[in-house]
């Protein structure tokens, strides 16, 4: 689905990503954790297609196209979904009105018809129910005046309705409560099939215990230095991160 | 030989170069109005309250009052369930106007209204002519405008819906109106002021209002006469106890656009809402000048101007809200935020509060800014093409004001010329 090879990236002169490589398959999820400065949430920055990063070497394969050379919003229309760390609020657009705008144009991209009134509604109830949002707070304006974990939600909530092929999480359990957090991870986990993928950045081992991921990367300096399964995560929760700077300075 | 002396020059405002109609106000107010106009000159940028606003390209010109003829007025409706009122070039068309208003309201032209205690009375009242070329020049030369007289306890059933079209090269009209609401009525008036085959035509309007105890008006404004014309607006409002009043200023187009907001607040529990947008391109100039005057104490005053400013257009804000020593317990809120949407476009605003009671609320704003970037990237990163992601921002940043208008089809209507002159899709 998507193969990122020896990607470098730098902000402001500053190489933050320094020959990074990651492949995932149709069907897998694939956890990134790795120390604060890592380069984790640049990553999902520049898969999005924030144009604050220049990408100095590498390549990124998304289901045959070059990813890099696709506007932020085709990338989107090709079936990459970022949820934001900090989502934004956005004071007088309607959450569903840019949502139905947002499908139509996916859909016009790839040559369907617009989405009807009705149908759109009984996505948006179906959808909402998924991540328990309030359809009320799904009509306001984007993100005006919700709370954390109500942020979060409404992430899911849009990654539901567009129904992504890719869905990059980042760091999507941070200030969530358990409640909050068990919502959010039951959400992606109904929405996981065989055809679709996720990569989930994160700090802590705690989302990983809900969404379970096939492979665990450790990505530290702008690198990724290990790869494991889900017990990597544990063994990163227990022990740090000192441990493999150790066995990296070998 | 010779000196040269640099002695400034007096030069009159002579902006009408042919009038062959007589103003029909007072011949003591014309007088006045005439000896005034003798002694001063257009304003410059170096009188205060004309500081961003240049006048040069009216000044230039000579302007001819006349009668015009419009044979179509269907795009200029703007609601249809109303009582209509169609004036052309400042003077009423019977003809292309309709509706019979109910009893208790009393609505003619000015030129028939001499004759009515209640038009004497209240006529040129407010307004002051003093150093006031625009108001001096409406006041001496006016020929027609309407006079609207809401009975005490009527309210009316409908909105009043006044058309106002320019016509024709450098005409100048001189619309003069005057509402007084008496106690317990209630009424809502739509103005429009559009253009059709004009060009440099200037409408210098003045509009006296005076809502009286318990009365309530509400006044929606929408200006789009082409860019190539001059419109300058004046209301002199007086409030009495207990009053309420509204008006919301749409300026979708024209070349120099001024409007003045006079507010005096002369009853104790008023509330008073100033709501503006404006929407310019090209070289569009639009100078909103608003002054709430508190006189009395526990009144509310709420003001909310917010536009968007594009291309080499400029944008003018100037608030003023005067709170008077007597006047306790007044809450007035002003809030003015602009978006620019090129280098060289430009805003000036001034918010400014002058208060002399001590047990008030007051405050006031001014942000002048771009799109929030961020919120551009969030929008795309969901699909969206970065041309709608900023249409639909700026489209949610208008509509805060558009909001607060509570006819459906003047919203609609606006939204329709939106569409048209700018390509946003806004929805109610």
């Amino acid at each position: 689905m998507i193969t990122i090879k020896n990607l470098h990236a730098s902000i402001d002169g500053k190489e933050i990503l320094k020959g990074l490589n990651l492949e995932v398959k149709p069907g897998e999820v694939h956890a990134i954790m790795g120390p604060n400065g890592a380069g984790k949430s640049t990553l999902a920055s520049v898969l999005a297609g924030r144009e604050e990063y220049e990408i100095t070497e590498g390549t990124v394969d998304f289901d045959g196209k070059d990813l890099l050379d696709l506007k932020t919003e085709d990338r989107a229309r090709e079936g990459l979904f970022l949820a934001f760390q900090y989502p934004i609020e956005i004071p007088g657009v309607s959450n569903i009105n840019f949502l139905r705008a947002a499908l139509n144009e996916i859909r016009e991209y790839r040559g369907e018809e617009p989405i009807s009134a009705k149908d759109f509604l009984i996505l948006v109830r179906e959808k909402s129910a998924i991540v328990e949002l309030d359809p009320k707070l799904a009509s306001r304006s984007v993100n005006e005046g919700f709370s954390g974990g109500e942020k979060k939600r409404n992430e899911i909530f849009q990654m539901a309705m567009l129904n992504p092929k890719l869905a990059i999480l980042d760091e999507t359990d941070s200030g969530l409560d358990i409640d909050a957090l068990r919502i959010v991870a039951n959400g992606v986990n109904k929405l996981k099939s065989k055809d679709n993928a996720t990569i989930v950045i994160t700090h802590y081992q705690r989302l990983l215990d809900y969404i379970i991921p096939d492979f665990v990367h450790v990505l530290y300096d702008g690198k990724i230095v290990k790869t494991g399964t889900k017990e990597l995560a544990l063994d990163l929760e227990e022990r740090g991160y000192d441990w493999i700077k150790e066995e990296m300075s070998l | 030989m010779s000196e040269i002396i640099n002695a400034p020059v007096f030069k009159k405002v002579e902006l009408i170069l042919k009038n062959e109609f007589e103003g029909v106000l007072s011949e003591e107010l014309k007088t006045k109005s005439s000896s005034i106009l003798d002694g001063i000159q257009m304003p410059t940028t170096r009188t205060e309250a004309w500081k961003y606003t240049r006048l040069g390209k009216i000044n230039n010109k000579k302007f001819t009052v006349r009668k015009g003829d419009v044979s179509d007025i269907s795009s200029f409706i703007i609601t249809k369930d109303v009582y209509t009122l169609v004036f052309v070039n400042g003077f009423l068309n019977s003809t292309l106007s309709s509706g019979t208003l109910p009893e208790g309201i009393i609505c003619q032209s000015i030129n028939e209204a001499n004759s009515d205690s209640t038009f004497t009375k209240y006529i040129g009242q407010n307004l002051r002519l003093e150093e006031e070329v625009f108001n001096s020049l409406n006041t001496l030369n006016s020929a027609d405008g309407v006079f609207i007289h809401i009975g005490s306890k009527v309210i009316l059933d409908k909105p009043l819906q006044i058309l106002h079209i320019l016509s024709e090269t450098n005409t100048i009209s001189n619309l003069r109106n005057l509402i007084v609401c008496e106690k317990n009525s209630e009424a809502k008036i739509i103005q429009g002021y559009f253009s059709e085959n004009a060009t440099d035509s200037f409408t210098n309007v003045v509009t006296e209002v005076f809502v009286e105890e318990n009365a309530h008006l509400t006044i929606d404004k929408i200006q789009y006469e082409n860019d190539s014309c001059y419109h300058v607006a004046t209301e002199q409002v007086q409030q009495e106890k207990n009053s309420t009043f509204t008006i919301n200023t749409v300026t979708l187009n024209g070349a120099i656009v001024r409007n003045n907001l006079n507010i005096e607040v002369v009853g104790q529990n008023c509330l008073t809402n100033l709501n503006g947008t404006y929407l310019l391109k090209g070289n569009q100039h639009v100078d909103n000048h608003t002054i709430v005057d508190h006189k009395a104490p526990n009144c509310e005053s709420h003001e909310l101007y917010k536009g968007v400013v594009n291309d080499q257009s400029t944008a003018v804000f100037n608030g003023k809200v005067f709170v008077r020593k007597d006047a306790q317990k007044i809450n007035a809120f002003q809030s003015n935020a602009n978006v620019l949407l090129s280098d060289e476009s430009t805003v000036n605003s001034k918010p400014e509060l002058e208060i002399y009671a001590d047990d008030v609320k007051c405050s006031h704003g001014s942000t002048t800014g771009q799109l929030d970037e961020e919120a551009v990237f969030y929008l795309r990163a969901r699909g969206l093409s970065e041309k709608s992601a900023r249409k639909l921002m700026i489209g949610a940043f208008v509509n805060d004001v558009l909001k607060k208008i509570e006819n459906e089809e003047v919203k609609t209507f606006i939204f329709e010329i939106l569409h048209q002159r700018f390509d946003w899709e806004l929805s109610n």
